[in-house]
Order: structure tokens, then sequence, then C-alpha cells
């Protein structure tokens, strides 16, 4: 029998006794659904997860530091590589060499420092730290109030809700922060903030006139000199970010922010500038530490294999984000696992109803095999049946299962805003899953069929047309 | 399928070789601790385009011979030969090819499927064929046609008289134009008014499409009426072997009307 004609009969067969194969239908789409369920809550988590860490900028980046800095300086580092004096300076060109390795979308320079910020003529010290443009799809700064930086160069300001409510004068409740970051920005937008700093300024031929070097002195470090002058810095507030600055966000560490560009061009006296003797005269920007952005998380390894070749020391949470996904793994196949069971019951539901359905169809068998179907054909026949209920029950059951997980969705949506947290979409069923689960709920569906279609094939004519 | 299976018109002119050869054929049982003999070292020789009938008592093994003949049952011991093929050795799927396109069956309870119309009962033989739709339909057309079924075809069979499902299994019977009709008291059934009706199409099929037929029946005055010859059947053996000469004597076309009269 040729397939239109298998799946024809199959229909027809099923049609005959609608409740019980209805029934048997529904279970198998009760499996399905419990298993899209399961799966696609684990991958919705997992995107979820991935998507959140993905934006925190904490698993694609790689902070490049100097082995020269010797702050974190570990023994395995100390004992590969080159010696920390003999190691390359982390400078302006050696920047823009790591930005065109291969995998990496911008390399841009750590600037941080502490100094004064005076609002309405009242100091605040406080933490500064400078942003790249990139760092405006940033997930710390989703609930900017406000907005971003409008160029890489403006004299802006974004302010931490922790800041903005040190400026207000007020002082934040203990327990949970319920501050609303709209009332805390409305009367800071666009106001200004006056930012004393120490510039640190390589000395001229002329202000070097008191030393003692030699006049080729220039190339020589001995005697190399810079002052460091006090400037004042008007900025304008862009926005306040809704953020902890207390998190662990890398370049975000910080409760004001400024544009990366103006920062650079202030030239800001670091911390480490005084350690640094090499980098005090030169005029090349030299910086103690480069946030470096990887176009994906799984390349961060090699980006950072690649600059430990060049002879720095590398730092990336690449293995907790490893683990991470280690983790959604197993629960992937927890879930699943919990998901198939409703399956295996139903697996039991379709043997049951194939094999009674072969005690009610002796004796139509037994006319089939008199009028010349041969055993294949009845088989073929059973397992057609078998798979037309998988077929359905799968369809039915993805979209059972999909149903029921926009409703948890939204109940756990409800609850979440309930709870004052934003909604999120954790519940996710990708094409390919509905095709996975079509299929196997058919391929479940004919293992089922197996035994009952070869026991159907195997009745004997003569008894089966005796049998009333 | 080939086309000597689809044409039995051709075998027509054959009439006289041997159609079935039956040799010390054996059909035992096991039921329980006892053996039953139903069919025990039967011989028998059937002419293509003869009309067999097959007599005896229930429990003689008359069906028993038949269902052997008809390749749904396998012999014990002994062999039975149609057309030239040992069914005995024949594999489980050429003995299904077998049954789809060298015989034909007709049953005492019709055996149509309750849940077809009766279009799809006749046409279901085609499908195991793999004949393709378009011809199928035509062809089922032709066959109710045939047994004046064609205004009934998209009826059930639990809608239609004893008569009317008896000629219905008669056209699927018909459909693959097999050689050999094989009927199992195709009459049991009915009354004796249908059951004329319905031996006349069996005859038609005989003389007109030159089908070997072999009939089983209990009732000797409808064997005489209508088989050329008659065998008897007693505990599994063959104890009687005659030909009828009465029916030769008054085959022609009047018959089928005339007989109804008769009865």
């Amino acid at each position: 029998m040729n397939l239109p004609d298998l799946a024809e009969l199959a229909v027809r067969n099923l049609r005959e006794s609608l409740l019980r194969n209805s029934l048997t239908t529904i279970g198998i789409s009760v499996g399905v659904a419990s298993l899209v369920a399961m799966l696609s809550l684990g991958i919705g988590l997992q995107q979820l997860a991935s998507r959140r860490l993905m934006k925190s900028g904490l698993f694609d980046t790689v902070v490049v530091t100097s082995r020269r800095d010797l702050r974190n300086f570990s023994r395995e580092e100390e004992r590969n590589g080159p010696a920390p004096a003999e190691s390359r300076i982390l400078d302006e060109p050696t920047r823009r060499e790591i930005e065109h390795l291969p995998n990496v979308l911008e390399a841009y320079p750590d600037i941080r420092f502490i100094t004064e910020l005076r609002y309405e003529d009242k100091p605040h010290l406080t933490t500064i730290a400078a942003l790249p443009a990139s760092a405006k799809s940033n997930d710390a700064f989703e609930g900017v109030q406000g907005r971003f930086f409008s160029s890489d160069m403006a004299p802006e300001a974004i302010l931490q809700k922790a800041f903005a409510e040190e400026l207000l004068g007020k002082t934040p409740k203990p327990g949970l922060d319920e501050t609303n970051v709209a009332e805390l920005a409305a009367p800071l937008l666009g106001k200004e903030l006056m930012m004393r700093y120490a510039q640190r300024e390589a000395a001229t031929p002329a202000t070097r006139a008191y030393d003692n070097a030699p006049a080729s002195g220039n190339e020589s470090l001995a005697g190399a000199a810079y002052s460091v002058v006090s400037r004042e810095q008007k900025l304008k507030i862009a926005g306040v970010a809704d953020l902890d600055p207390e998190s662990m966000r890398g370049p975000t560490r910080a409760r004001v922010f400024l544009p990366l560009g103006l920062a650079e061009s202030l030239h800001v006296m670091q911390p480490t500038d005084l350690r640094e003797i090499s980098r005090a005269a030169s005029d090349q920007p030299v910086y103690s530490s480069v946030n470096v952005r990887v176009k994906n998380p799984s390349q961060v390894q090699k980006v950072e294999d690649a600059i430990k070749k060049m002879g720095f020391n590398t730092f990336s949470i690449l293995d907790a984000s490893r683990s991470i996904q280690q983790f959604f793994k197993v629960l992937d196949v927890f879930l699943a696992i919990f998901g198939s069971l409703a399956l295996a019951v139903a697996f039991i539901g379709i043997v049951n109803t194939l094999v009674m359905a072969i005690l009610e169809r002796r004796r139509e068998i037994g006319i089939m095999k008199a009028i010349g179907a041969s055993d294949g054909d009845v088989k073929r026949l059973f397992f057609a049946e078998a798979g037309a209920m998988g077929i359905l029950g799968g369809i039915s059951g993805v979209a059972l299962g999909w149903a029921l997980g926009q409703v948890i969705n939204l109940g756990t949506n409800i609850y979440l805003q309930r709870q004052s947290f934003p909604p999120e979409h954790f519940w996710s069923v990708p094409w390919w899953l509905v095709l996975f689960a079509v299929l196997f709920s058919f391929l479940v569906s004919l293992a089922a069929g197996l035994y009952p279609a070869g026991r159907a094939a195997r009745l004997d004519p003569v008894q089966a047309l005796r049998y009333e | 399928m080939s086309s000597t299976d689809r044409s039995p018109q051709s075998s027509a002119p054959a009439i006289g070789i041997p159609a079935i050869h039956a040799e010390r054929l054996c059909r035992h049982y096991r039921m329980g601790e006892a053996l039953i003999r139903a069919v025990d070292g039967v011989a028998l020789e059937v002419r293509a385009g003869e009309f067999v009938a097959l007599l005896g008592s229930s429990g003689s093994g008359k069906s028993s011979v038949l269902n052997l003949i008809a390749g749904l049952d396998r012999p014990t011991s002994g062999s039975v030969t149609v057309h030239e093929r040992n069914l005995a050795k024949l594999s489980r799927e050429e003995l299904a090819r077998y049954r789809l396109h060298t015989v034909g069956m007709v049953f005492q309870s019709f055996n149509l499927i309750a849940s077809m119309t009766l279009a799809e009962n006749v046409e279901l033989p085609m499908r195991f064929a793999e004949v393709d739709r378009g011809k199928r339909d035509s062809l089922a057309r032709e066959a109710l046609a045939r047994v004046g079924l064609l205004a009934r075809m998209n009826h059930r069979p639990s809608e239609l008289s004893g008569g009317e499902q008896q000629r219905a299994a008669l056209a699927r019977a018909l459909i693959n134009r097999p050689r050999l009709l094989l009927a199992d008291e195709p009459t049991g059934n009915l009354d004796s008014r249908t059951g004329t009706e319905i031996m006349n199409m069996v005859r038609e099929f005989n003389q007109q499409l030159g089908m070997t037929v072999v009939m089983v029946t209990h009732e000797r005055a409808l064997a005489e009426r209508y088989a050329e010859r008659l065998v008897f059947l007693a505990d599994g053996k063959l104890v009687g072997d005659e030909s009828n000469s009465t029916v030769t004597a008054n085959t022609g076309s009047d018959h089928a009307g005339s007989d109804g009269e008769r009865l």
C-alpha cells in the first residue's frame, strides 16, 4: 500500500473509534506539552541568564594590565613570560594593537580616579569612571533616567542613584531601596556640576631649565619631570542611572561617569602615575589597565591567549560563565527527563489503544488478509495509525505547551510586578524545539506501535475470520 | 502486478488444463490433547474454468480445503498447487500476493468492512495492489455496475440487505480479475430467492469470465443446480467425486431468469 492510501485508511480508522483515539491523542499531547514546557523553561531561563550576563559586560570583557603593574601579580604569571621590568608598556599603540586582534570589538582604557565634585557649592568626594560609547547598550544603563552622553567628548556626567541621593541631601533608607529614580532625576537633570581634578602635564623643556640633566635629556628618563596642575571642568548632568554601585560590574563600579573621550583629554593624574616612572614623562597616554570587549563570550579564551602572548596580564570571568552554561545543560537534561515521563505514560497509552484496536478489528484484519493484504500492509497500517496519533498529539502538544508557557510567563510576571521587578521573558519556544517535539512524538508513537503492529501482522487470517 | 493476473479472460480458452492440483493434502490441528485431522490426505484436481462444489456436513473439512486452496492456511503435509505454484512453498509475502491477484473470495457472512462504503470495500484489494486512484475508481464503479449496485456505492454495508452485501462482496472478489473464485457457503445467510440471484452471478463469472469456481456448500440441491462437478468430503477425506451432467445440459443465457422462476 502506498503512503497516501495508508494515511487515508489510518485517519479513517482513527475516526471510527473517535473517543478512544482522541483520549490517546490527548495523552500524547499532554506528554509533549510537558516536555515542551519543561524544555522551553530551561531554554528560556538560559537565554535570560546569558542575555543578562552578556549585557552586563562581565563575560565578554577581558581586563588587560601591564606586567609592570605589580598589583594582582600571581606566581604563575611571574614564572611565565617576561619579567615585569622587561615587559611592555600598556600605552596607546598597544591598545590599538589589541583592538586589531581578531574577534575584538573594542579596547578602551580604564580611567577612574577619585576627586571632588561641587554641586550647589557643596563639595562631594567620589570615584569617577570613564565609559565608552558602547556602554550605552550595557544593561547597567537600561533604566537610565535622562539620556546617555550626547557625544564621546561632551562635558556631561551620568550619576549613580546613590550619588544623586547624596547630592540632594537624602539619606538612603535601610533595607529595600525603593527610591524612584525618576523622582531623583527630575531636579538634577540638566544641572551643572563642577569637577576639580589634578591634571598631569609633561614638563616642557622650558620648565625643565632647572634640571641638572644634559640637554639631550628628552631621551633619557632620568630627570624626567611632569607637573600636576589643578583644573576645573564644568559637567552637565545628563542622566541618573538606577544601579547598585556595589554590584560587581567591572567598568560601572563608580558613582559618576564621564564620556571616555572627555576623560582621556583631561589627562587626569592617576594614582598609578606616581609608581610608574617611565610613563610620567611620556607624551603618549599610558594606561594602567585596558578593557577589551570581545564579540562573543566563546572567543574570550582565544583573545586572552593572544593578549598574553603580547606580554600582558589578563583577567576575565570566563570560567564562571562556563560553569553556568554547564549548570544549564544539566538543568535541561533534568527538565527533559521530567517532561519525558509524561510522554512515557502516553507511550503506554498508545500501546494499549492499538492492542485494543487489534482485538476489536481482528475480523477486519482477517478480511484484509483474505482479500490480499500482506503482513507488511497490515503492519504499516497500524504503524500509520500510531504515527498519525503521534503527529496529531505532537502538534496539539506543542500548542498546549506553548499556551501553558504563556500562562506561566504571565503569572510570573504579575508576581514579579507586585514585587516591583521588571517583567522578564523567561519562556522561549524556539522553532527547532517545535520540530523536535513533533518529530519526537512521532517517533515515540511509532515505537509504541511496534508491538501492536507486529502482532496484528502475525494474526492468522483463518482464526481472525472465525472470530465474531 | 502482471497483466496475466488481471485478465482471466485470457485463460478462458485454456479450459481443461489443471488449475488446482492437491496431493495427499493434510491439515491437522492440535486442540488440547486431541489431534484433529481437518483435512486428511485429500487428492483433488480442478481444471481451469470448472465449477466445482465441495459438499459435506459441518466438520467434514470442506472449508479447511477451501482455505488451503485460498492460501489462507498452509497444509500440515502434502501439496496444493494452483496454476503451477505450490502454495506450501510460498513465503508469507508471496502467499499474500497470490491471494491478492489469483484468488477472489466470498464468504457466508459477506465479510465487508463495516466502516467503509461499498465503493471503498470494493476498491480495497486494489489499494493493496497499489493501483492508482483514478483507475481504482473507474474499476470499482465498473464492478459495482456489474452486480447492479452502482446506485448504492456510497452506502455502508449495514445499510444494505444481505443479498446486496453479498453482491458487493462478489464485486470485490472480482476487482483484481482473479482466475479463481472461492466461495464458502455464499448463500448460507440468504433466503433462497437472493441466494439464486447470487448463484446466477457466480455462474455468470464462471461462464463469461472463465473463472474457475470452487464453492463450499452443504446444500446438495444448490450444488446440483449450478456445479459441473460435485466433490464429497467426510471427516477430512474425499469420499465421492461425480460430474453433474444435469447442469451442463441446462447452461444457457436464458438460465438466470428461468432459475429464479423455478424457486
